[in-house]
């Protein structure tokens, strides 16, 4: 037993704090916001060159690094706490929920192109108000040897920059996993703005696209989608570990700094306090950010069932969802006036934190989750994993 | 990152499992689950009996040097033994005050004729001790120790004149260990010895305090001329900060896998009766459920990170967190209980005020965010010692 870092995650850990420090200040998160797609390609462009985190979760028979959720999780609280514009979750989740996919050349090639650093969306929802299957707006029908996909999806994130979509589109009302070419005739991704203003989304519409047959990668999606979105919500916890800990940090530095009554508002109790139950919060989402990351990969190697991979997302989305929130808004309390500026960081990772909060699924809603399968009939859980 | 234990610690795990399944058992059954927290007073007897059953296996101070009749258990195999014995059911440990700070202080203290005389007794459960450090005037505050140990030269002894609170099972103990005054003109950490005090003996009162739950297992003991030898002073006089505060590290959470094996149980219970009294359909009362779990299992692995952690004895973050997060999250437990009885959390059923398991659990929880450091002085801490933020000024300095 040795929950912690290997020596290799940690240098990985390292290098990515220490690149994006210099890198990807929040002056950068700033300037993305008014570029077209939201993201910074420059930036994306030296990560993908020389760092390769793009490929990370990319087996290594496409050229990717082969490696697992932990490594993701490292690099996406990094980037969680530099809010960097970059669509790093975005192939991050797309490679996973490909790796669940049976190998296809659609399949490996879109593995191959994310690992050459080219943006891969997941198209999976219109989220009115749903994020799971109920949320699939997308249609696909079957003509011939064609697709036919109609229908929109919102919050996709990096889509306004992707080269290709995934897109879920109900087939017969089940789920079904698409490769769209985002360039595609009827395709279109428009860039959302968003009360968060730093992380990338888009809106897809598509109507009457027309694809080959090659283009289904998956019919019968449904288990995957979930199994898929309880991926993406360890990712996002380690995006909000990473927001939080930045918040408290910074919070940190100016309760140091700023004098009042002739005496560092640090000194004071009452700030001190709320700094300790920040920091509380942030380390206990921490530790189930870690637990979960951990699951994610026991289940990518079939050690686990679906159940305890929906538990442990459920368990991280509730902890780090309100750790998140929680720590970002008393920063803007402990910040005083300044704390409601746009001059101050602190409101970017306020506005993140609620972004992240509500993204896939509120934490009352994760605390639902857990709630089924404590209290109810096992007939209404999940069907459990075929070997 | 490595979640499972090894093989061989796996191993080590069957061992500990079987052997509890053989011997917790015949006339040891009816203290399976008793003596825990709120109840440490019931069973004393069978208790120490139970303590010397488990030494004769070789099950108490495991992870004393084998030297001194332990297994030199490493820190995993110590958390696979307190797990294992929560989970069978083991009752509250007697011994526990002998094995986790008497000994481990003598181990890094104590001189070789201290832990000659000491130390068996305490392996093979034939004393059992007793903890003295608060004082009325001296809790969260602790160094404002006012007992007194005088030097009688005429007679070679260390006499001590004063009072200790809150000592858990002072009237079961052998002997107390003792934070007192060597130099009255010093004040706070200065001028302070620790003792080793055997409590049968004139000049020793010990009376009980009755608590909210109508039980009574915390005491104030009176000091009033008792005496030790020069000989069980550990360490030199005005050394006594030093020593108390290591044996406050000695710890190092070993015992938190079985403390939360207990709360599970707890847990457990409640959510048994929700789904039998039909509050696991009350929508608020779901969500409280699931927090609730989702906050054990984050002990779990704030204590598995704090386990993991680099052994240079150095309080890691996770570690600064632990006591506000498990006291916080048991207060909560207790009221949970409370909501998920509904009315019937209010009716107590036998004797003139026998309080049933969770009753008990709410009422001596209320205990948990004081004890060993109230959430106040944890946050204090934490913000100093993790934050680095300015300490708080004394007030008569």
């Amino acid at each position: 037993m040795k929950f912690r870092f290997t020596e290799e995650q940690r240098m990985l850990q390292e290098s990515a704090e220490r690149f994006l420090q210099e890198h990807s200040s929040t002056a950068v998160a700033r300037a993305a916001a008014h570029l077209p797609a939201g993201l910074d390609l420059s930036l994306w462009q030296q990560i993908t060159g020389t760092l390769g985190w793009q490929a990370v979760v990319v087996p290594e028979d496409q050229e990717g690094l082969g490696l697992g959720v932990v490594e993701l999780a490292v690099l996406l609280e990094q980037s969680g706490a530099r809010l960097s514009p970059v669509p790093l979750y975005a192939s991050a989740i797309s490679a996973l929920a490909l790796r669940s996919t049976p190998a296809s050349p659609t399949r490996d090639g879109l593995l191959r192109a994310i690992a050459s650093g080219e943006i891969v969306s997941l198209a999976h929802t219109d989220a009115r108000p749903h994020w799971d299957d109920r949320g699939v707006d997308v249609t696909a029908t079957q003509a011939e040897d064609n697709w036919c996909l109609s229908g929109s999806a919102r919050f996709v994130s990096g889509g306004a920059a992707a080269a290709h979509l995934l897109v879920v589109a109900r087939v017969d009302n089940v789920p079904a996993l698409f490769a769209v070419p985002a360039d595609h005739a009827g395709v279109s991704v428009r860039h959302q703005v968003t009360l968060d203003q730093t992380r990338s989304m888009a809106n897809v519409t598509l109507s009457d696209v027309t694809l080959g047959s090659d283009a289904a990668l998956v019919l019968d999606w449904g288990r995957s989608l979930s199994t898929a979105l309880d991926l993406a919500r360890v990712l996002v916890a380690a995006e909000q570990v990473g927001c939080a800990q930045r918040a408290l940090d910074m919070t940190l530095e100016y309760v140091a700094e700023r004098v009042q009554f002739g005496r560092t508002i640090a000194s004071f109790q009452a700030v001190k306090h709320k700094a300790a139950d920040m920091m509380l919060k942030v380390e206990s989402a921490r530790s189930l950010m870690l637990y979960a990351a951990c699951t994610a990969d026991a289940w990518l190697r079939d050690a686990v069932d679906d159940t305890e991979l929906r538990e442990a997302a459920a368990m991280v989305a509730s902890s780090a969802g309100d750790a998140a929130f929680f720590v970002t808004g008393t920063g803007i309390q402990l910040h005083g006036g300044v704390g409601i500026t746009e001059e101050y960081d602190i409101q970017l990772y306020f506005k993140r934190a609620r972004a992240l909060e509500s993204y896939l699924g509120r934490p009352d809603e994760a605390r639902e989750t857990i709630a089924q399968l404590l209290l109810d009939e096992p007939a209404s859980r999940g069907a459990p994993r075929a070997a | 990152m490595q979640l499972e234990f090894s093989r061989e610690d796996e191993q080590f795990r069957g061992q500990v499992a079987d052997w509890l399944r053989d011997n917790l058992c015949g006339a040891f059954e009816v203290i399976r689950g008793r003596g825990g927290p709120g109840d440490e007073h019931h069973f004393v007897e069978e208790r120490k009996d139970w303590e010397r059953c488990l030494a004769e296996g070789g099950w108490t101070c495991i992870g004393w040097p084998e030297e001194w009749g332990g297994r030199g258990a490493s820190i995993e195999q110590q958390v696979i033994f307190n797990e294992e014995y929560a989970r069978a059911g083991g009752p509250g440990r007697m011994g526990h005050i002998g094995e986790t700070l008497t000994g481990p202080t003598l181990l890094a203290f104590g001189s070789d004729d201290q832990k000659r005389r000491f130390l068996p007794d305490i392996r093979s459960g034939q004393s059992f001790w007793c903890q003295g450090y608060s004082e009325p005037a001296a809790g969260s505050d602790l160094s404002n120790i006012k007992t007194r140990a005088e030097w009688d030269d005429q007679a070679a002894v260390w006499r001590f004149y004063g009072q200790k609170v809150w000592t858990s099972l002072a009237h079961e103990s052998d002997f107390i260990f003792v934070l007192a005054r060597t130099d009255p003109a010093e004040r706070g950490h200065r001028g302070l010895g620790f003792f080793l005090v055997p409590l049968a003996q004139e000049g020793i009162d010990i009376r009980p305090i009755n608590q909210l739950t109508g039980t009574a297992e915390f005491n104030e003991v009176f000091f009033d001329g008792a005496v030790c030898g020069a000989d069980d002073l550990v360490g030199e006089a005005g050394d006594g900060w030093r020593v108390a505060m290591g044996l406050l590290g000695f710890e190092r959470g070993v015992s938190t896998l079985g403390q939360q094996m207990l709360f599970q149980v707890e847990l457990d219970e409640v959510v048994r009766l929700a789904k039998l009294n039909g509050a696991g359909q009350q929508p608020a009362l779901r969500q409280r459920i699931a927090e609730a779990h989702i906050g054990l299992r984050t002990l779990r692995y704030n204590s598995l990170r704090m386990l993991s952690g680099e052994q240079d004895g150095s309080l890691s973050r996770e570690a600064m967190i632990y006591k506000l997060a498990w006291s916080s999250w048991h207060r909560n437990l207790g009221k949970l209980a409370m909501d998920v009885l509904g009315p019937d959390a209010e009716l107590v059923e036998s004797g003139p005020y026998e309080l049933n398991r969770l009753q008990s659990l709410f009422l001596f929880t209320r205990a948990d965010t004081i004890y060993g450091g109230t959430n106040q002085i944890q946050r204090n801490l934490i913000a100093e010692r993790a934050l680095g933020m300015p300490r708080e000024p004394r007030g008569d300095q």
